[in-house]
């Protein structure tokens, strides 16, 4: 059976003047250890399905499950990280990456050993006892990173995590990311609107339409680009063929929208 | 701190600074001077009624006679406690009624009409009845001081609550984090610096409470020497007073922008 389980997911927002439908009949399954990006352009919904999935925000329609489990609330086996890395500015970097573990009562020996192994493990050991604001852009996600695989969760969700950084630094922490996820062997989607990145760090790739927000397509990325990291990838001849793939996909849907 | 810097050019520029400073601080000890003297002089000549404005040397005779036989203390004890506590209580009870706001949104929105009433209300016109109310002593004099100050603090602060960046917010809930745990996490140390802003207008204000109280009911205290001053016709005594509270609530000014530092060194803001 599927890991995570999402059934006819589908959310409308309210105002006084309008409902908006922004996901409709969302359904898909992610199996453990796999990398799934979710692709499409801006307003189609993804970061809503991303707060479904760690049950910050209840579905109008549909359910979502891990592992069998129905998820209504955050859950400790669910890391979310956000689009810039809000890290809190009056926290010191080291009670910055220990506050999910605070959170959850679980602050013990063994797991502040853990996280801080995770810190030198992304080369930021030696900024412990500094504030966020003293730290570069690519530091402060890395330190993001950190502090949202401190509670061990099982799945990640990362949510644009790379588009406030520049393009250097970006492709770096895309190695960096992708290797941490994988030793530590957990499942995680990426949401991005940025196509090659999806192809260079997903085994799958879910193409979203807008308006409202379905799925439009998936594209399973070959195991020649699976194998390597994301920026060995970027140079493989599959890569380019899948970019030109999923480029005129995402055309389509842009025509879609304007007729 | 630059080291790449070449070090002449480095301490030149120090060194600039630091003649900016001392002009800065000759203007204003120049100001202070001549304030004083062109004061005292004037009174001298009689250019302007000794009796009313008196004079600086006046003054001095004045607090050095009361400061030898020490009366000049008890008095100073006693406003400074009264503002003290009305000052502390005041933005206390200010980010309490906050929170409580905070927690339960369904407040906010009842009490939004009455807290801008409140706010724009002249508080000092309710000073005779707290007097009834609680009796002519300390307690109506700091009540004084708290009521003045209370409601702008609750706004100030509320507001700033609201205006806490929710991703932040949505950090701790992913985390499975309580209400309680947000505000304790996130709002409240996010709103520190707002909360040190309040304690310095506070300041002002509540000195202005507790003089105001002093002069409807007390037999002690900075502003029941300027009141009686003025029965008696002593204005030496009234601006010496005034000058006494100039000081002290500069103190205190002080002493909240020593604490801010201290506090919030670390963060860009
Ligand atoms: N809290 C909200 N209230 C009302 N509408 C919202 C809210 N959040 C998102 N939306 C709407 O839902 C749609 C999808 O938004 P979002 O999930 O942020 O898309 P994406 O992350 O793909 O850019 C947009 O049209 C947006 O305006
Ligand atoms: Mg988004």
């Amino acid at each position: 059976m599927a890991f995570l389980q999402l059934k006819s997911v589908g959310q409308t927002y309210f105002s006084k003047q309008t409902a908006t439908t922004a996901l409709e009949d969302i359904t898909l399954s992610v199996s453990e250890g796999e990398f799934v990006s979710f692709l499409g352009p801006s307003g189609c919904g993804k970061s809503t399905l991303l707060s479904i999935i760690s049950g910050l925000i209840q579905p109008t329609n549909g359910s979502v499950s891990l592992k069998n489990q129905s998820i209504t609330k955050p859950h400790p086996k669910i890391g979310y990280m956000l689009q810039q890395d809000y890290l809190f500015p009056w926290k010191t970097i080291k009670d910055n990456i220990l506050v999910g573990l605070k959170l959850q009562g679980c602050l013990n020996d063994e797991r502040t050993a853990y996280t801080l192994s995770l810190m030198s493990e992304i080369g930021l050991y030696d900024t412990l006892d500094k504030y966020p604001n003293e730290l570069s852009g690519g530091m402060r996600q890395r330190v993001a990173l950190v502090r949202t695989l401190a509670t061990n969760p099982q799945i990640l969700l990362l949510d644009e995590p790379f588009s406030a950084l520049d393009y250097q630094t970006k492709l770096k922490l895309e190695d960096l990311v992708s290797n941490t996820l994988r030793e530590h062997g957990k499942t995680a989607i990426l949401v991005t609107h940025d196509i090659g990145e999806a192809i260079a760090m997903s085994d799958r790739i879910v193409l979203f339409s807008t308006k409202p927000g379905r799925i439009f397509r998936t594209f399973p990325v070959t195991s020649h680009l699976r194998k390597r990291l994301p920026f060995e990838a970027r140079q493989h001849p599959d890569y380019s063929v899948m970019f030109q793939q999923i480029w005129e996909e995402l055309e389509q849907i842009e025509q879609n929208d304007t007729e | 701190m630059n080291k790449t810097t070449p070090s002449k050019t480095h301490s030149d520029y120090l060194l600039s600074l630091r003649r900016q400073t001392i002009k800065v601080r000759i203007s204003q000890l120049l100001i202070f001077v001549l304030f004083f003297s062109l004061w005292q002089y004037s009174s001298d000549q009689k250019w302007i009624d000794p009796l009313l404005f008196s004079s600086p040397k006046k003054i001095v005779a004045l607090l050095i006679h009361k400061i030898a036989d020490g009366s000049i203390f008890l008095h100073i004890g006693m406003t400074l406690t009264e503002t003290v506590i009305g000052f502390l209580l005041g933005t206390l009870f200010g980010t309490l009624l906050a929170a409580l706001i905070w927690w339960f949104p369904f407040l906010s929105r009842v009490l939004d009409p009455y807290l801008v009433i409140l706010n724009a209300m002249p508080k000092v016109a309710i000073g005779p009845i707290l007097i009834v109310a609680l009796g002519p002593n300390l307690t109506s004099i700091v009540a004084m001081g708290i009521l003045i100050s209370v409601i702008i603090t609750t706004i100030v602060i509320y507001t700033s609550f609201r205006n806490v960046e929710p991703n932040y917010v949505k950090v701790i809930r992913s985390f499975g984090g309580s209400k309680y745990q947000c505000f304790k996490e996130v709002i409240l140390p996010a709103c520190f610096p707002a909360i040190i802003s309040a304690l310095k207008v506070n300041v002002g204000l509540s000195w202005v409470g507790v003089i105001v109280g002093e002069f409807l009911v007390s037999k002690q205290g900075l502003g029941y020497l300027i009141i009686y001053g003025f029965q008696v016709f002593n204005f030496t005594l009234v601006l010496m007073s005034l000058l006494i509270i100039a000081l002290l609530a500069t103190l205190m000014y002080q002493l909240v922008e020593a604490l801010e530092k201290k506090l919030i060194k670390n963060r860009t803001l």
